[in-house]
Formats: C-alpha cells, structure tokens, sequence
C-alpha cells in the first residue's frame, strides 16, 4: 500500500518521528485546558526514548498523538516524513497497522480471545491470509517466550506474560516505531526489568525505534535519551539521569 | 479477512450464548409469524380460488320471485315463476352462451344394501357447460333424454363413493324414490362451494324426468331456478340488463312493477370473496410483518447494548489498524449472521407450524418457496437495517474516546 517512503536503510539519520511547535488543547465545561504547549522535537530512526513527566505533564496526550490515535490542535507531526494532520481517518488506520506497534500499561488484549489470535489480530487488518498469521503469530510468541501458552486465554497468565503477548502483538508487523505507555506500570519491579531486558534487546538487535512513557528513573535507565515534560513543554532532553555522572544528577 | 471476521462474530456470539439466542427468539418468531400467517392466507384464498373455479366462470342464477299472498311476503323461490321456456329464451340473448333451467330436491337413494340421501338437480345439458362439470367415467345426458324423460342419471362423486364403493357405477341401476334410473355417468369432483358445500353430493337428471317423475310439480314446465353463462367477465353488466328485460318482458310485468324474479350475479359474489380473503391475507400478512419488526429492533437494541459493552475492544482494534468499515462490518455481521440463523429455524418452525395446524386444527396450508423467500429477504434486510446504526456508531468511535472508555 501507499505507506510512508521507505528510509529505513538510512539508519539513524533519518527523523522517524518529527514534530513542530506542537499544541494540544482539550476544550472542557471548565474551559480551553492546554495540554501540550509548543512542543518541538524529533526522534531518529533507531532511537530508544524515555518520556518522563509528572502526571499532567502531557506525556500520554503526547503518546497518543504520536501513536495517531489522537490529533494535535495545531502544529505539524511528520511520521517518517509524512505530514500526519492531513491524513484520513483510513490512512492513519493504515500507519497504526504497519509503522506503529502499540504497548499499553493495562496490556488490552482481547480477553476472548487466545493469545495466538490475540497476536495475529494486526494481521487480519492487513489482509494476511490465515495460515500465514497463525505461523507469524506463533514464531512471534516463541520470540518472547510464550509459544506453550498459545491457546491459552490472557486472564490465564501473569501480568508480565500478558504484556510480552502484547508487545509480540506490536511486533508482529514489523512496525518502524514502538510506542509504550507505561509498560511496567502495572507489574512488579523483577518482571518490569525483564520487560525492559527485551525492550533493550528489541532496540540492539532489530533496530526498532522505541518511545516509552514511565516515571520510574530505573526504567527509563534502559533508554538511552530521556526526555522530561512539564506543563505541557520539554523541559530536559538528554542522557537519562542514570548514565550522568553524579554531579550532573545533582543539578537538575 | 472475511473468514476471519465471521469467525470473531461468533466467538462473541458464543461468549454472550443466552443473549444471541434471545435476540434470535425474536428474529424466530417473525419469521415464522410471516410464514403461517402466509401459508394460512394463501391457503384460504386457494380454496376460494378453486370454488370459484369449480362454479363455473362468469354466472349469473336467476331465481324465482318473491309471492305476496295475504299481506305475507315469503322469499325468492317460494313460487315458480321460471320456466323452461325462460331458459330456452335466454338461450336466444347475444352474450349468453348458456342456460340451464334447474329443479332441486332432496331425496333418499338406494343401490343394493346401501342407501345415501343426496341432492337431486333436474337440469338439461346446458348446465355441463354453463358450470363447467365434465364427465369422470362414462357419458353425460342428451337432449333426447330430456325430450323423452329417460330414467337416467349422472351422479356426484360422493354419491358414488357411498353407494358404490370401488365398484364402477356406470350402467348400475339404483333406485331413487324407489323408481330405477340408469346410471350413465359419474361427474368429475368439484370440492367444495364458497357457501361451503360438497359439491359432489348430488345427482343429475334430465329436468323432464324430475319434473314428471320425480318431483311431482304443479306446473308442467317450472323450475326453481336458471344457471345463465356470460360470454365473457366484460358482458356481464349488459348481459344482466338483458336477462331482466327479456324476463320482464315474458312475465308481463308492468313498468314500475316488481321483478317476479331474482337475477344474481355470482361471479361477482365470488369476486367479493376472493376479495375479502386477499384483504384477510394481507392483514394477516402486515401482522406478521410487525412481529418481525419487533424482532429487528431486538437486534438493533442487542446491538447497541454490545457497541457500549466492546468499546474498549473497538480502541485495541482501531489502535492495532482497524479501519472504521473493519469495525462496521464485524458488527454488521453479528446482527445479519442473528437474523440469518433466527430466519433459518423460523422456516423451519414455521413450515412446522403450518403443517401442525393443518393436521391438527384442519386449515387449508399452502407455503410456497415465494413466501419462504421473502421472509428471508425480508430477515436479511432487517438485519442489514437494525445493524446498520449500532455499527456505524462502533466505526465511527474516536479511538482515543474509545480506548480510554471505562
């Protein structure tokens, strides 16, 4: 399909993710609420970004909109070069299905459904035929560990289980971007770490560009730039603090 | 992609078992309202069809006036002021292609051991063609029988299954009155009358024979009453003119003075019946239909309850690359595969059901693959109607609003 120009070949001089004086406003009974306020910045290809912010800083609005699920109220957002404000609702379908691998912090799989169907799901969207989705399902779910419990049912494994199904889920259509909103928001700290083990993996070996949002410094430690919202803004674009040296640390 | 979306339909379907069957109750119910109801309806206009088939087509009876005697009025018929010569002369009238002058009495009839109690028609051929009645098994009477008044007779096919039995009547002889008549003939089955009549119980004799032998009448020459053939449906109304002024003409009746007689227009009696059972059908019918209505927006309300419930599960998918007519089609396909499913047992309840009321409560069914279509057509496009908001409101969800709905 007419999807985004191919780039991925430039490694990491290509902008995956570019975005331009952003803002967002939420109108309410209570009036206009700006949640993100100018916000600039990009992401190359290759890249593994933390988000970190206090809750109302605009990071999940950010999230979703770069996720294009949600629409900025102006400002240009280009995913790998194209403008996405002007796209329709079916294109922007299309951008999800293939460039954009979705992680949720409540995991939301289908509770229904077992979890090779669970991970095959992007696939019906993208008219694979079914003996193909159920072998790329299931070489999905062996990649992260999970190919006995194929058959079974999310509410039948642990949380931590339930969002490697999710993140295989995300993989399965080779997407160039990984969005990941709190990933490790609603598991305990070891499977957290394990979590981020293979987002890390992920980011090393199949160069998939990785944003995730945590307030955990511990989990954006796994990222190797950090950027910090408040008010709507980017107030810190960097290193994450775990890799400064300690006076740095100290002064911000 | 569509295997894959009948196959997400009914893993819902199934997770909410109790749910789909009542909403399919509903769809059942219509349906096999829609399918009785027509097979009851058509059933009753196909027996009125055949009965006004089996009188004959485009008939007029002309009975005998009314008398007034001491202040008394008594009703048509009650005096005989019709004769054969009336009927000869009606003969004569353009646009008449027949009339039979008749005679009817009710008398006990015998062969062998058996005996039967039967309508007795003394009648001349013209009656064969004026009410369309042909020969079963041997011939009909001539005119020369009713010239000499032969002891012959034609009989009923009721008549002969009681007298006979699976012997052949023809050329038997049995006793009416306790004089022998011949039987020359057995008539072919008629069924029943619009009034209704078993047509088949009846005997037929040359009008001459009843009238000297049989029924022992005043006057030589009177019948009860004169079948009248048009030539056609479009020559009735002047047809009708004619007979009254020919008769009024022949019975002297003074201008502004009363028919003696009684022209009746049958064909038009009938059309009133087949008339009032198409009127009776389509109500029937629209009833039905409401049933099925009801059933639609069951779905459509089932529907809606389901889009609330899966909101969420409609942000995983649009999040994951769902297109707004992915949405819209896998909803739309729930409530078309409920309505299919639910008209599918109504077809089969419902051709059960008027098979069940034929047997049981004798009603004259006729289901036609016709009616079985439409109600399925009718299912189909009530499913497409109903599902169609419920899952326009699913496709058209925001998936943000969608995702974050608790």
């Amino acid at each position: 399909m007419e999807a985004a120009p191919t780039d991925g070949q430039q490694g990491n001089s290509s902008p995956v993710i570019r975005i331009q004086h952003l803002y967002k406003e939420y109108i309410s009974a209570a009036g206009v609420m700006p949640v993100l306020h100018d916000l600039s910045t990009h992401i190359m290809h290759g890249e593994f970004v933390a988000i970190m912010g206090a809750s109302g800083s605009g990071k999940s609005t950010l999230m979703n909109i770069l996720g294009c699920i949600d629409a900025a109220t102006s400002g240009t957002y280009l995913l790998n070069g194209r403008d996405v404000s002007a796209m329709d609702r079916d294109t922007l379908a299309h951008l999800r299905n293939e460039l954009i691998g979705f992680v949720f912090q409540g995991f939301n799989l289908l509770p229904r459904a077992s979890l090779v169907d669970n991970v095959a799901l992007p696939l019906i969207y993208s008219k694979v035929a079914r003996d193909e989705r159920i072998a790329r399902a299931e070489e999905m779910l062996s990649k992260v560990g999970l190919a006995k419990y194929r058959d079974s049912r999310p509410n039948q494994i642990s949380g931590g289980q339930q969002q490697r199904v999710a993140i295989a889920r995300a993989l399965i259509n080779h997407p160039k971007l990984l969005l990941a909103d709190e990933p490790t928001g609603n598991l305990d700290s070891h499977t957290g770490h394990e979590i981020m083990d293979l987002f890390s993996e992920l980011n090393k070996r199949d160069k998939i560009t990785i944003v995730l949002i945590t307030h955990e410094a511990e989990v954006a430690a796994y990222a190797h730039r950090l950027v910090r919202l408040a008010d709507g803004h980017v107030v810190y674009d960097g290193v994450p603090a775990a890799h400064l040296p300690t006076q740095a640390l100290q002064k911000i | 992609m569509i295997t894959a979306m009948l196959n997400e339909a009914w893993v819902s379907m199934w997770a909410n078992r109790l749910r789909t069957i009542l909403t399919m109750l509903g769809m059942v119910i219509g349906v096999s309202a829609v399918i009785i109801m027509q097979a009851v309806g058509q059933g009753a206009q196909q027996q009125v069809q055949e009965s006004i088939e089996s009188m004959g087509s485009n008939l007029f009876i002309v009975l005998s006036g009314s008398s007034t005697s001491g202040g008394l009025r008594s009703g048509s018929g009650a005096v005989s002021t019709l004769t054969t010569d009336d009927a000869t002369a009606m003969e004569e009238l353009p646009m008449i292609t027949g009339a039979a002058p008749s005679v009817r009495d009710t008398a006990q009839v015998v062969y062998g051991a058996r005996n039967w109690s039967t309508q007795i028609t003394g009648t001349t051929p013209s009656y064969f063609t004026v009410r369309n009645w042909e020969m079963e098994e041997g011939a009909p009477f001539s005119e020369s029988d009713i010239r000499s008044a032969t002891r012959v007779a034609l009989i009923g096919k009721t008549v002969a299954d009681n007298l006979f039995g699976d012997e052949s009547p023809v050329g038997k002889t049995i006793r009416i009155k306790n004089s022998p008549y011949i039987v020359l003939g057995v008539l072919s089955e008629k069924g029943q009358s619009l009034n209704g009549q078993d047509q088949d119980d009846a005997i037929l004799v040359p009008i001459t024979t009843a009238q000297r032998k049989l029924l022992g009448s005043q006057f030589a020459g009177s019948v009860r009453f004169i079948m009248v053939q048009a030539e056609s449906a479009e020559a009735m109304p002047s047809a009708e003119k004619s007979l009254n002024e020919l008769l009024r003409q022949r019975h002297r009746i003074r201008e502004g003075a009363e028919n003696d007689f009684t022209v009746r227009n049958l064909t038009a009696m009938a059309a009133t019946a087949a008339e009032t059972t198409a009127v009776m059908s389509l109500m029937l019918g629209i009833i039905a239909s409401i049933s099925l209505l009801v059933g639609g927006i069951g779905i459509m309300n089932i529907m809606l309850v389901s889009v609330t419930e899966r909101t969420r599960e409609i942000g995983i998918r649009m999040a994951i690359g769902a297109r707004d007519r992915d949405i819209l089609l896998q909803f739309l396909l729930e409530a078309i595969i409920i309505s299919i499913i639910g008209c599918l047992i109504g077809v089969v309840l419902g051709i059960g059901g008027a098979l069940a009321a034929q047997a049981i409560a004798d009603i004259h069914v006729v289901i036609t693959l016709g009616s079985i279509l439409l109600a399925f057509t009718v299912a189909t496009v009530v499913g497409i109607f109903f599902g169609w908001y419920p899952a326009q409101q699913a496709a058209k969800l925001r998936p943000i609003d969608a995702l974050r709905f608790q």
